[in-house]
């Protein structure tokens, strides 16, 4: 009773129960490849862990050349838990855009950016390229000899496009080099300006799914499909996965915990070896294997011309892709996919065997 | 709560419409408590706890996490080298000031000065001499005056010099 | 009366007859065009320096008589240049006068290039004046000529010598620099050089007996390295040892005075140990005996103990009734321990610390280890195991500190896995109890739904 009494009374005055009814309502289709539906989710969490543990590590990071590897030293040696922390933020970021990654690729697959879609994806788009966003300014933060000149090499990449490649380097950096200037910039990047951003970006993308409710791949299309309803089953499946998720953070948070690295020294010759985290990798190599010059331009540029045409091509895919029903045509999309998929894993692994 | 979810779920399978509890016929009958069956109450036990437990091992954490370590700062900018109690006058002492080490002295005249301890030189760690009222470098015979200064032997330049305090009984030193 | 000077001298009044020869018209011709242009060029300079006939005549003479006009040229950059002196305030004679006898006249003090024999004396003409010193560089010694005297290279000189080193074999006679100025040839980087140019020669050392190795010993040595390398400039080169102007040999018996002017504990426990009796009775060169003259090497931990490397056996019989053999195999034994104890709890604090663990008040407490056996490494030149053993020990007691702070912190790191197990048995068991909860809850819907 008195439970009921509580409910109505925040029901009169923020109407929960008609949100409640439109919750209730929400069913997710049971398929073969329903399995892929939780990605979404489990990105949402991780990125809610990285709030979080970003949020815990904000009261003893210092955003400064002088103290910002001291303090991630603090943090990791004589704040309680402080480890913890901060190995689940490092791992839950590399979890987090790979699953972004598994998302996005399911989504594709599953083409389930077609008509009325296709805003979703976009701002799904979007929202990946401001987690390689968030991934590469975090990565800065510790300010160690790795991230130091990961940072140069690709602040250094993003000077080589034409016209508005130097504007670019120097707002990147914050002046001509990578100085505390750009570790202070890196940082308000990352708590601040992507996150607002983000908060956005996943607010239109969420309500949009709600409102479209989940696709289905193609083939499933009109047929009748058993349905499950949201909350609470498939709400608790959802929570299967999360549960978890923090065990396997956990785990990697103390079973292979965050490197500290040495302290970045601008005057010291790179160390051996360097390279970016791996969803950079691909690119990385794939430069790498670019000749100096293709057809009297510079192959760099190119290569970084190729990827921004790819880029775009991709975040316009809903509007390339307009055949519904045409056999050929959704082949080759499948296609280019695969041909992708498969060029990212084995980039990535061509860089880590080197 | 979740009895009426459920049965709301039950019913609106059945007749297809919408159902609100408060003009349903069967109110009385939706809200009477349940008898759950033993398993069923088991398991709603078993996930209590765990959550429960759960919940703790994520929180226990966090809250240790937010609450300040014994050693506040990362950079130690200032230092409690020792106490005006137990350091005599004409005498010296080594303390700790970060990772590096620091040449507490009080002279003979009873002034307190601190300096780094580690010479100019080639990095050994230098002394207080009491009888010559000097700081001494024993691996190259390195001299240092009661400011730092470098008089004699081979040390290049004079020894940082740092900030003395006294807050009570505690010799506070903080860098320049 | 200037150019008609020159032009004469060039063009016919010399003191040697002289047939006609084209490249003398020419230089004729081309002095007396010259000579006229002169007066437009240095009018204005002319009339505001003093007059230099010296320079004047000599700076003409670079095609002529290159020797004769170098020094022109190396005087400017010289120290006694910048003092406002000239030719004559060394060599005499008369700067005044345009003809060359007349300027050159012994009536007038020229004394032209001094011999050997008489170079200390004059540079001694001003250098071993107070006087005259006091006016331009009050802090300078002028003691060097008395100080010469005494060395070896002055004793030489005056039994006749005309080879030995005097001022301006080092100094250099016309461009001579100040000794910090880093182009003289006596600067601290650049000493060694200047005494191998004889020192090194083969040749010119065979007459006197004297090795020829010093140089290349010493630039393999830890102090060539520390100057060269390190731009350490307070590292010894040959006159920190030999001394400057009284350079000789330290004496056998003051060999370790020498070296403890920087080494000064090794000296003086050497000066209070049994060796110093012993060496100074057979002859040895106390120091050099086991680190050598010039080649001395950085010391290694092997010189000492009864091993194949170690120099202690080279006096030392293997016998259980020598003392020193058995004095010698012990200090080594107990700083071998004390070096194994420090790097076992170096290895530990490291292991830790890249387990993540804060271990940073350790690892700077070890360092006193360190410290230690740096100082037993001092104190063997007493050659007591007594007094090795006063720092040893203590070392040892920290190196342990240390080792078992490793192993706390190893501890600690190991309790935060079991910590994990822990933690990850309740989730593992919370996620299998929720997909439980859904399974029922599913159960019962497909129950109640017929």
């Amino acid at each position: 009773m008195k439970a009921d009494t509580i409910t109505a009374w925040f029901d009169e005055r923020l109407a929960i129960s008609s949100a409640a009814k439109v919750a209730r309502k929400k069913e997710v289709p049971i398929h073969r490849h329903t399995i892929w539906y939780y990605f979404g989710g489990m990105t949402l969490f991780l990125f809610t862990v990285q709030v979080v543990t970003g949020i815990l590590l904000l009261l003893y990071y210092r955003p400064s050349a002088e103290n910002a590897f001291e303090s991630v030293q603090f943090i990791m040696t004589e704040v309680q838990f402080g480890w913890l922390i901060r190995s689940v933020h490092s791992w839950s970021a590399n979890l987090l855009i790979a699953t972004l990654f598994v998302h996005m690729f399911s989504v594709f697959f599953m083409r389930a950016y077609r008509k009325p879609r296709e805003v979703t994806w976009v701002t799904g788009v979007l929202l990946m390229f401001i987690a390689l966003g968030f991934g590469f300014s975090g990565y800065l933060l510790p300010w160690n000899k790795l991230s130091f000149f990961a940072t140069k090499v690709g602040t250094e990449i993003a000077g080589v496009i034409p016209v508005i490649g130097k504007p670019v380097l120097k707002f990147l950096r914050g002046g001509e080099d990578v100085t505390g200037a750009t570790l202070t910039r890196f940082f308000g990047f990352h708590v601040a300006v992507l996150p607002a951003i983000t908060t956005v970006l996943i607010a239109i993308h969420l309500l949009l799914v709600q409102l479209h409710g989940m696709s289905v791949p193609p083939k499933y299309e009109g047929k009748d499909l058993r349905r499950m309803k949201f909350f609470p089953n498939f709400f608790m499946r959802d929570l299967v996965g999360w549960i978890l998720a923090v065990g396997v953070l956990a785990a990697l948070a103390a079973l292979f915990p965050w490197e500290l690295g040495e302290k970045a020294d601008a005057f010291a010759p790179a160390p051996a070896g360097i390279r970016p985290e791996w969803y950079f990798l691909f690119m990385f190599e794939t430069l790498k294997l670019i000749p100096p010059k293709i057809l009297g331009f510079d192959g760099e540029v190119i290569g970084i011309l190729a990827f921004a045409a790819g880029g775009l091509v991709w975040l316009l895919v809903p509007f390339i892709d307009r055949a519904n029903g045409e056999q050929k045509r959704r082949k080759i999309f499948i296609l280019f996919g695969l041909v992708v998929v498969l060029y990212i894993v084995v980039m990535t692994l061509v860089g880590y065997l080197k | 709560m979740t009895r009426i979810v459920e049965h709301q779920a039950e019913v609106e399978r059945h007749t297809g419409k919408d159902h609100e509890c408060a003009n349903c016929p069967n109110r009385a009958a939706a809200l009477a408590p349940v008898e759950l069956n033993g398993r069923r109450r088991f398991l709603n036990y078993l996930l209590g706890t765990s959550l429960g437990a759960t919940l703790v091992a994520i929180l226990y954490p966090i809250l240790k996490f937010i609450t300040p370590p014994e050693v506040i700062e990362a950079t130690q900018s200032s230092v409690v080298a020792g106490k005006v109690s137990e350091l005599a006058a004409n005498s010296g002492k080594i303390f700790k000031f970060g990772n590096k080490p620091g040449l507490l002295i009080r002279t003979a005249s009873g002034e307190l000065k601190a300096f780094s301890a580690t010479c100019t030189h080639l990095d050994c760690i230098v002394q207080y001499q009491p009888e010559e009222k000097r700081i001494w470098c024993a691996c190259h015979n390195g001299q240092y005056n009661l400011n730092g200064q470098n008089t004699g032997g081979p040390p290049p330049r004079p020894l940082e010099e740092y900030v003395v305090n006294t807050r009570g009984d505690e010799i506070v030193v903080s860098k320049a | 009366m200037n150019q008609r000077s020159i032009q004469s001298q060039a063009c016919g009044a010399s003191e040697e007859p002289r047939g006609f020869s084209l490249i003398r018209a020419i230089k004729c011709v081309a002095v007396i065009g010259l000579a006229l242009l002169v007066p437009f060029f240095t009018h204005g300079a002319a009339s505001a320096e003093k007059k230099d006939s010296c320079v004047e005549c000599h700076s003409q003479m670079a095609d002529a008589a290159p020797a004769i006009a170098a020094p022109v040229e190396q005087m400017k950059g010289d120290v006694h240049s910048s003092h406002g002196f000239s030719c004559v305030d060394c060599h005499g004679g008369d700067a005044g006068a345009d003809d060359m006898t007349e300027a050159m006249s012994r009536a007038k003090g020229f004394v032209g290039k001094p011999e050997p024999k008489a170079v200390p004396a004059f540079c001694g003409k001003c250098h071993s004046n107070a006087e005259q010193m006091k006016k331009f560089a009050p802090a300078l010694r002028i003691d060097q000529e008395r100080e010469y005297r005494t060395s070896v290279h002055g004793k030489l000189l005056e039994q006749g010598d005309r080879n030995v080193a005097t001022c301006i074999s080092c100094h250099g006679s016309h461009g001579v620099r100040a000794v910090n100025d880093p182009l003289s040839a006596v600067y601290p980087l650049n000493v060694a050089e200047t005494c191998s140019k004889c020192h090194a020669n083969a040749d010119y050392m065979k007459s006197y007996n004297i090795e020829h190795d010093q140089y290349e010993k010493y630039k393999s040595s830890v102090h060539a390295k520390a100057l060269y390398e390190k731009q350490d400039l307070s590292a010894p080169t040959c006159n920190d040892c030999h001394g400057n102007h009284g350079a000789a040999p330290p004496g056998i018996a003051s060999v370790s005075n020498v070296c403890g002017q920087c080494h000064a504990r090794q000296s003086t426990l050497f000066a209070q140990s049994p060796h110093k009796a012993a060496f100074d009775a057979v002859g040895f060169g106390e120091c050099i005996e086991c680190h050598s003259n010039h080649d001395i090497a950085q010391p290694s931990d092997e010189m000492i103990g009864v091993g194949e490397k170690s120099v202690c056996i080279l006096c030392h019989d293997a016998r259980e009734d020598n003392k020193g053999y058995v004095a010698a195999r012990q200090m080594r034994a107990r700083m071998d321990e004390l070096a194994a104890s420090i790097k076992s709890a170096s290895d530990i604090l490291t292991k830790a610390e890249r387990a993540g663990m804060e271990v940073s008040r350790p690892k700077f407490e070890l360092n006193e280890a360190r410290d230690a056996l740096t100082h037993a490494r001092v104190l063997i030149h007493s050659f007591s195991t007594d007094e090795v053993e006063k720092v040893i020990k203590p070392g040892l007691d920290i190196a342990a500190k240390g080792e078992s702070a490793g192993l706390a912190a190893l501890d600690e790191w190991s309790y935060r896995r079991k910590g994990l197990a822990a933690s990850l048995f309740f989730i593992l068991f919370l996620a299998a109890l929720v997909y439980l909860k859904v399974r029922q809850i599913e159960n019962k819907q497909r129950g109640s739904n017929g």
